[in-house]
């Protein structure tokens, strides 16, 4: 009896297995024909489709969808003013100095990998980087010309802004922004040219900080200096070198700041300037102008005219 | 009131972080070389200036017939090492050239006064001690002249 039972069961168990295998074998056979049709079309595999997402019709509206909700591109506007593309008008040189920043840091990260901050190794560093490490010759130099040329093009962008009037209203306070920028931008040169540990980095510094030590109330040879109890172990120079001498805590204190601290300050203040851009009307183009024997006045209502002082 | 007194210990906590945060770039423990040091006896210089303790602590002990004193050697302009130049008896600053005699006073360049002198005393030994966080300077321009000061100098 049991026997019979165990069969029947056995056999209605092993019957409705044997149709589930047959069942699920159906079943993969059509998913594998699925998923290998698919790869002719790799944009509908699920892979695809988890890692980019969907994509859309393209239509006006989606197009700036795109830009708009991307990540990468979302900082960007996703239309630009014909005329702001000008480069008889901008000379570009806000997105030379962008594009040197990231060659800068790109390049100086690579740097950091032959590179350590200390008073034995950083001046033999440099000559290995120069004459051992493949390509290290080039990347210094790299590195060394796009500091010089940001600093060159910072100015010049300076310079276009102010020519072409884009610091007026609205935009006076990207321009305290730029100058901010600017004043960081010195400073990473400033505090780079420390860090091979040469005769000219080791008295740059030398002489830098014995003016920092002239800071009225901060300094000790400053004016109220020593009012306020300032020595040379508590200044402001003391603060800046981390020892009352430029010596290894200097060296490490310069390399901290140029490699970490001021590019993370600059990056917010870039972010910052970017979207100001945006925000106060993209790029600045050339003012329309309108002359007054040009405008229809309809019923009293005067319509907005920016004439070239910016004052609407 | 509650909200005030709330309000008023986050912006304490953060006041105090601020404050830890400045004294943080204050180290305690510095690796630098004593600014006070022994550098022998009187005997041990001759007449003029003697370089031995330049490179371990930046001084320039002159001996002169009536007295020994010891000159810091900063540039007073902006504070980098000067050279002494026997041949042409002088001191010559190589960042922006001031020149300084033999006794330290600057007659050229843009050093705006001599050279500081450092603080020198003699130990119940006999030795000489010297004290570089301890100087005394001549400024015409501020009319304080420290260098007769006691301490400034030594007569032997």
């Amino acid at each position: 009896m049991a026997e019979e039972n165990g069969e029947k069961k056995s056999t209605g168990l092993l019957d409705r297995v044997r149709q589930d295998v047959t069942d699920l074998k159906e079943v993969i056979k059509e998913k594998g024909k699925d998923e290998i049709e698919n790869l002719k079309e790799p944009e509908k595999t699920q892979l695809f489709r988890s890692v980019f997402r969907v994509k859309h019709d393209e239509t006006p509206r989606n197009r700036a969808l795109s830009v708009l909700s991307n990540v990468f591109f979302h900082l960007h506007p996703a239309k630009v003013n014909r005329d702001a593309v000008k480069y008889k008008f901008t000379w570009g040189m806000g997105g030379i100095t962008f594009y040197l920043f990231i060659v800068l840091t790109f390049t100086g990260v690579l740097l950091m990998f032959y590179y350590h901050p200390t008073k034995v190794q950083a001046f033999r560093d440099i000559l290995y980087l120069e004459n051992d490490v493949p390509f290290g010759k080039l990347l210094r130099n790299m590195h060394r010309w796009a500091a010089h040329l940001m600093i060159i093009a910072v100015w010049l962008h300076m310079f276009r802004v102010f020519l072409t009037g884009s610091y007026k209203r609205p935009r006076e306070f990207n321009w305290c922004i730029g100058v901010l920028l600017m004043v960081l931008t010195l400073l990473l040169s400033f505090t780079g040219y420390l860090l091979p540990d040469d005769q000219l980095g080791f008295w740059a510094v030398t002489v830098g900080t014995n003016m920092a030590r002239a800071t009225p109330l901060l300094g000790t040879e400053g004016p109220f200096g020593a009012m306020l109890g300032m020595t040379p172990y508590n200044d402001v120079r003391f603060a800046l070198l981390g020892g009352s001498i430029v010596d290894a805590n200097a060296l490490l204190r310069a390399y901290i700041w140029h490699c970490i601290a001021i590019p993370l300050i600059a990056s917010i203040f870039m972010a910052l300037h970017f979207w100001r851009v945006r925000k106060d009307g993209g790029i600045s183009g050339p003012a329309p102008v309108m002359l007054e024997s040009e405008i229809k006045e309809e019923k009293g209502h005067r319509p907005v005219v920016l004439r070239p002082s910016g004052v609407q | 009131m509650r909200r005030r007194v709330i309000w008023g210990m986050i912006y304490g906590y953060l006041g105090i972080n601020l404050l830890m945060f400045l004294r943080f770039f204050f180290p305690r423990a510095l690796y630098e070389p004593n600014s006070i040091f022994n550098i022998g006896y009187p005997a041990d210089f001759s007449l003029g200036i003697d370089q031995r303790y330049l490179m371990t602590n930046r001084v320039w002990i002159i001996r002169e017939p009536d007295r020994i004193f010891v000159i810091f050697a900063r540039c007073t302009h902006l504070g980098c090492t000067p050279e002494w130049k026997a041949a042409e008896n002088k001191f010559k600053c190589p960042c922006h050239g001031s020149g300084y005699d033999s006794e330290g006073v600057n007659f050229e360049g843009p050093a705006p006064r001599p050279m500081d002198r450092a603080h020198v005393d003699m130990d119940p030994t006999g030795k000489l001690i010297v004290d570089t966080s301890r100087l005394y300077m001549d400024d015409p321009r501020a009319g304080v002249n420290q260098f007769n000061d006691p301490g400034a100098y030594l007569p032997v």
